[in-house]
C-alpha cells in the first residue's frame, strides 16, 4: 500500500487528446494587471511625491535605512510589470507551456508593493511600516492556521467541521477561564495563561466529541450539527460569560502570554521581529504544521486518515477501522482548533468577550479549502487572509481613499474566486460528509 | 406527477384503524412526539444551566449538609421564575394590567416569528433540493438595504409604494441567492463558503452604504439611514398597540405558496429530485444547472421578504444590524421544522416565542437573553438524533428508523 498503487489508473494514454485551452488565468491576471496600472500606477499622484518604507526596527543587530522612493514612477513600473507577466501566461496558454504557481504570486506581489506605493504617496508624515505589516500577518493568521489545520483533519477522514468557530470559541473561553482561576489561585499571570492554553483544547476536543458523536454514531448531516454546534458554544460562552464570570470577575482578566525572543534570531532585521520574536503558541504552529506536512502524506497513520476520508469501504477492507480512525481524528481536530482558539485571550493579552472570534473559523475553513486540504496550503492561505487583514490595519493608520469596508471584503472575494474554480480546481476528500454504515 | 409522489408518501395515514396498544406503539415511535421531548429535554438541560448560574442556590448550597432542602428550593425558584418570565414574555402575561397587556406578549412572538418564516422557507426549500444555504443573513441584509432606499428615498402612492418596496427586498435577496446558485451550477462552487462569505460581503456593503450620504439620516452622525415612509411600511393588523404587521399574513401566504410550489407543481418535483439524486434528475432529463439556481434565487427572494418584515415592519430604518441574528436562527427553524412549510411555520413561531421572551427572561429573571440560544440549539440537536431522544427517555426503537439529512 503505498502512494503510488492509488495512483496507478491514471497512467492512461493520455496524449492524443488535448484538453481546451483554458484563458481564465491570464484573464484575471491581465485585468487584475490593468485596473491596477490605471487605479494605483497613473492615479498615483505625481511630481515629485515620495513614498516611505521602513524596514528596520529600534534593537535590531544592523539597520536597514529607511528609504524613499519616487511614488509615481515606481507605481508604474510595478503595475506595468504585473501585466506583462499576465501577457506571459497569456502567451503561456496560447503554446501550451505550463508555469508554475510562482506567476500568479509575483503579479500578486507587484499589485501589493504597488498598491503600498500609492497609500503612501505624497505622506510627509506616515511611512509604510513592513516590518508591522507582516508582524500583523503572522499574528492575524494564527486562528485561521490553527483553524483550517483542524478543519483538515476532519475532513481528510471523511467528518465535515464547520464548528471550527465553536471550537475556537471554545478554547478561547476555557483558556481565558482556566488561566484567571489559575493565576488568581497561584498569584503569577504568566503561569496562569500557560495553564490557559493547556486547557485550551480540552474546550475544542470537547466540540470535536459532540461533533462525532452525531455525526457518527446518529449519522445526522455534518453540517447542520456543525452549524447548530457554532450557535450552542455561543450561547454557553456568552451564558457563562454574562453569570460566572460577570459574578467573578477575577475568572475573566487581561492576562497574556509572555514573549520568548529568541536568541540572536531575533534580531535580525524584518524577519526577526516577524518570525522570532513571538510567544510559545505561535511556536508550536510551526512545529504543528511541519509535523502534520509531513505526517499526513509520509506517515502509517496520515495514509490510514486519507484512506478513511476517500474510500471507507476499501479502508475497512484492509482492516482500517473507519469510524474509529473517524472519531479519533475529529477529536484531534477539535484539540488543534480549541488551542488555536487561546489566541483570542491568553495569546493576545485579553480578557474574553461575547462571541471574541468573530467568524474567523469560518475564514479557516475557507483557508482549509483554499490551501487544498494541505498543512502547508493552509498555512499559506491563511498567511494570505492574514496579510490583508494586516494591510486593512495598515491603512486604517495611513488613512487611504479606498473605504476600508472594500478592503474588509478582499479576503471574503478573493475566497468566492478561488473556489468558483478561478485558481483552479478543489477537490474534497470523495468520501468526506457520508457516514459510514456498515 | 408530484401527487403520485406524495401518495406513496402520505401512504400511511390511509391505513385501518388498530387497537390502543398499536396506537400507543405508534405514537412511541412517532416523530411529532420525538419534537415534543427534544423540546421538554432541551428546557430541562436548559433548567440546570439557569440552577449553575442561580446566586440564590450558589449561596445554599454553601450548607447544602445542614438543610439540602434550601438548595433544592432555591432551584426549584430559579427554574420556575426564569420559565414563567418566559411564558409571560412570549406567550401570555398574566401579571398585565390590561388585556393589551396581557396580550401583547403572543403578538410579539408572531411578529418575531414573521423574518424567522420568510427565511425560514427559502433555506428548507434549499435543503430539500440539497443546497445548504447559509446565506440567509447576506441575503436580508441586501434586501432590507434595497428596500429601505424605495422606501425613504422615492414617493409613491400608498399601497403602490409598499408593493414596489416589498419588491424591492426580494429581489435584492434574490440577486444575492442567484450568485452562489450561479457559481454552483456553473462552476461547482460549494454553496455553503459562497454563502458565507457573500454574509460577509453584504455586511460589509450595508457597512459601507450606511457610511455614504445617500443613506444618512439627516442631521445625525450614526450609521442609520432615514426611516421608511409610512406608505411604504407595512400597516399594523392590530391596531397601533402591538407591533403585529401585515407581513405576518404575507408569510403565512408565502408558506402556502412554497407547499403549493414544492408539492404541486412540476417545478417542485424537479427541485426534490435534484436534492435526493442529481444524477438520477438529469439522467431523466432534467436541467439541474436551472433547478440549482432556481432555487437559491427562490430561497433568496425569501429570506429578502425577511429582510423586508424587518425594515418595513419593525425596525423602519436601516442600521448594520438589521438582519440581526435571524438569518442564522433561520437555519435552525428550517432544520427543525424538517424544511416544510407548515413545519417551518410552526418552528419559526416556537423560535419567536423565545426570542420574544429574552427581554422578560433578561429584566425579571436575571438571566442572559442567551439562555435561548442555548434552548434552541439543544432542541434542533435531539431532533436532528431520534435515536438519542428515544435513548433519554426510554422509548421502543421504531421498526424503520428514518435518518435526518437537512
Amino acid at each position: 500500500m503505498t502512494a503510488t498503487a492509488v495512483e496507478a489508473p491514471e497512467a492512461q494514454p493520455a496524449a492524443a487528446v488535448e484538453k481546451p485551452l483554458s484563458w481564465k488565468m491570464p484573464l484575471l491576471l491581465g485585468s487584475v494587471g490593468i485596473l491596477s496600472f490605471i487605479f494605483f500606477g497613473l492615479m498615483t499622484p505625481g511630481g515629485g511625491a515620495t513614498t516611505t518604507f521602513v524596514l528596520s526596527r529600534s534593537g535590531d543587530l544592523f539597520t536597514i535605512p529607511a528609504f524613499d522612493v519616487p511614488s509615481q514612477p515606481v507605481a508604474i513600473a510595478l503595475t506595468l510589470a504585473a501585466t506583462a507577466l499576465a501577457a506571459l501566461s497569456a502567451w503561456g496558454v496560447r503554446n501550451r507551456r505550463q508555469f508554475g504557481v510562482w506567476l500568479p504570486s509575483t503579479v500578486g506581489l507587484l499589485v501589493v508593493l504597488a498598491v503600498l506605493v500609492w497609500a503612501g504617496a505624497g505622506k510627509t508624515a506616515t511611512s509604510i511600516q513592513i516590518t508591522g505589516l507582516l508582524i500583523g500577518t503572522v499574528v492575524l493568521a494564527v486562528p485561521l492556521v490553527f483553524g483550517s489545520l483542524a478543519g483538515m483533519l476532519c475532513e481528510r477522514s471523511g467528518i465535515i467541521n464547520i464548528a471550527i468557530e465553536g471550537q475556537l470559541l471554545a478554547g478561547a473561553f476555557l483558556a481565558a477561564l482556566v488561566g484567571g482561576a489559575v493565576a488568581s489561585a497561584t498569584g503569577s499571570d504568566a503561569v496562569g495563561a500557560y495553564a490557559g492554553l493547556i486547557a485550551a483544547p480540552l474546550a475544542g476536543a470537547l466540540v470535536g466529541a459532540a461533533l462525532t458523536l452525531f455525526a457518527v454514531k446518529y449519522w445526522v448531516n455534518q453540517i447542520v450539527v456543525g452549524v447548530v454546534l457554532n450557535v450552542l458554544v455561543v450561547g454557553l460562552t456568552n451564558f457563562f460569560f454574562g453569570t460566572l464570570m460577570k459574578n467573578n470577575p477575577e475568572l475573566n482578566r487581561a492576562i497574556g502570554l509572555p514573549d520568548l525572543p529568541i536568541p540572536l534570531l531575533s534580531k535580525i532585521p524584518v524577519l526577526g521581529p516577524v518570525l522570532f520574536d513571538q510567544n510559545i503558541l505561535v511556536y508550536s504552529m510551526y512545529v504543528i504544521v511541519a509535523v502534520l506536512n509531513v505526517m499526513l502524506f509520509r506517515s502509517r497513520w496520515g495514509l490510514r486518515m486519507r484512506a478513511v476520508g476517500e474510500h471507507p469501504k476499501a479502508a475497512d477492507t484492509v482492516g482500517i477501522k473507519v469510524n474509529r480512525t473517524r472519531v479519533r481524528n475529529t477529536i484531534l481536530g477539535g484539540a488543534v482548533a480549541g488551542f488555536g482558539g487561546a489566541f483570542f485571550t491568553v495569546a493576545s493579552g485579553l480578557a474574553f468577550n461575547k462571541e471574541m472570534t468573530g467568524g474567523k473559523g469560518y475564514i479557516a475553513l475557507a483557508a482549509m479549502i483554499l490551501g487544498r486540504w494541505s498543512p502547508k496550503g493552509a498555512l499559506a492561505a491563511a498567511l494570505l487572509f492574514g496579510f490583508a487583514d494586516s494591510l486593512r490595519e495598515q491603512f486604517g493608520i495611513i488613512g487611504t481613499a479606498i473605504p476600508s469596508q472594500f478592503l474588509a471584503m478582499l479576503p471574503y472575494l478573493a475566497t468566492i474566486f478561488a473556489v468558483a474554480g478561478l485558481v483552479g480546481h478543489v477537490r474534497p476528500p470523495a468520501a468526506e460528509g457520508i457516514p459510514y454504515k456498515k | 406527477m408530484s401527487a403520485e409522489v406524495d401518495k406513496t408518501e402520505t401512504a400511511e395515514a390511509g391505513k385501518p384503524p388498530r387497537d390502543t396498544r398499536a396506537l400507543l406503539r405508534e405514537i412511541a415511535e412517532s416523530n411529532s412526539l420525538v419534537v415534543v421531548l427534544a423540546v421538554v429535554a432541551s428546557l430541562i438541560i436548559g433548567g440546570f444551566l439557569i440552577v449553575l448560574a442561580s446566586p440564590a442556590v450558589e449561596e445554599a448550597l454553601g450548607y447544602f449538609f445542614a438543610r439540602p432542602a434550601d438548595t433544592f428550593k432555591a432551584a426549584w425558584d430559579a427554574v420556575s421564575s426564569a420559565y414563567s418570565a418566559m411564558f409571560r414574555g412570549a406567550v401570555w402575561n398574566y401579571n398585565g394590567d390590561t388585556f393589551a397587556q396581557q396580550f401583547r406578549p403572543i403578538t410579539e412572538t408572531l411578529t418575531m416569528a414573521t423574518p424567522l418564516i420568510f427565511a425560514g422557507l427559502g433555506l428548507g426549500m434549499g435543503f430539500r433540493a440539497g443546497l445548504f444555504n447559509i446565506g440567509a443573513q447576506g441575503q436580508m441584509m441586501i434586501g432590507a438595504m434595497l428596500g429601505a432606499y424605495v422606501g425613504f428615498a422615492w414617493n409613491l402612492p400608498p399601497v403602490l409604494h409598499l408593493i414596489v418596496a416589498v419588491t424591492a427586498c426580494a429581489l435584492g435577496g434574490a440577486l444575492w441567492g442567484f450568485i452562489p446558485g450561479i457559481l454552483k451550477a456553473r462552476t461547482g462552487a460549494h454553496e455553503v463558503i459562497v454563502t458565507i462569505m457573500l454574509n460577509y460581503v453584504a455586511a460589509n456593503l450595508l457597512g459601507f452604504a450606511l457610511s455614504k450620504d445617500a443613506f444618512q439620516r439627516p442631521g445625525s452622525d450614526n450609521p442609520q439611514s432615514p426611516a421608511v415612509a409610512d406608505s411604504a411600511a407595512y400597516p399594523l393588523i392590530l391596531g397601533d398597540n402591538y407591533r403585529l404587521h401585515l407581513g405576518f399574513i404575507v408569510a403565512l401566504l408565502a408558506a402556502v405558496g412554497v407547499w403549493w410550489l414544492m408539492e404541486r407543481s412540476t417545478w417542485g418535483f424537479r427541485f426534490r429530485a435534484v436534492g435526493a439524486n442529481p444524477n438520477a434528475a438529469r439522467t431523466a432529463g432534467m436541467n439541474v444547472s436551472i433547478a440549482i439556481v432556481g432555487v437559491m434565487t427562490i430561497a433568496g427572494a425569501l429570506a429578502g421578504l425577511a429582510g423586508s418584515a424587518q425594515i418595513l415592519g419593525t425596525e423602519r430604518s436601516l442600521t448594520a444590524g438589521i438582519a440581526g441574528s435571524f438569518g442564522f436562527d433561520a437555519i435552525t427553524v428550517a432544520l427543525l421544522g424538517r424544511s416544510r412549510p407548515l413545519g417551518t411555520v410552526m418552528a419559526a413561531i416556537l423560535f419567536g416565542g423565545l426570542r420574544a421572551a429574552g427581554p422578560a427572561l433578561q429584566v425579571q429573571a436575571q438571566l442572559p437573553i442567551d439562555i435561548v440560544l442555548i434552548i434552541q440549539s439543544l432542541i434542533v440537536l435531539f431532533i436532528a438524533a431520534p435515536p438519542l431522544v428515544r435513548f433519554l427517555f426510554r422509548l421502543p426503537a421504531p421498526s424503520r428508523e428514518k435518518v435526518v439529512t437537512a
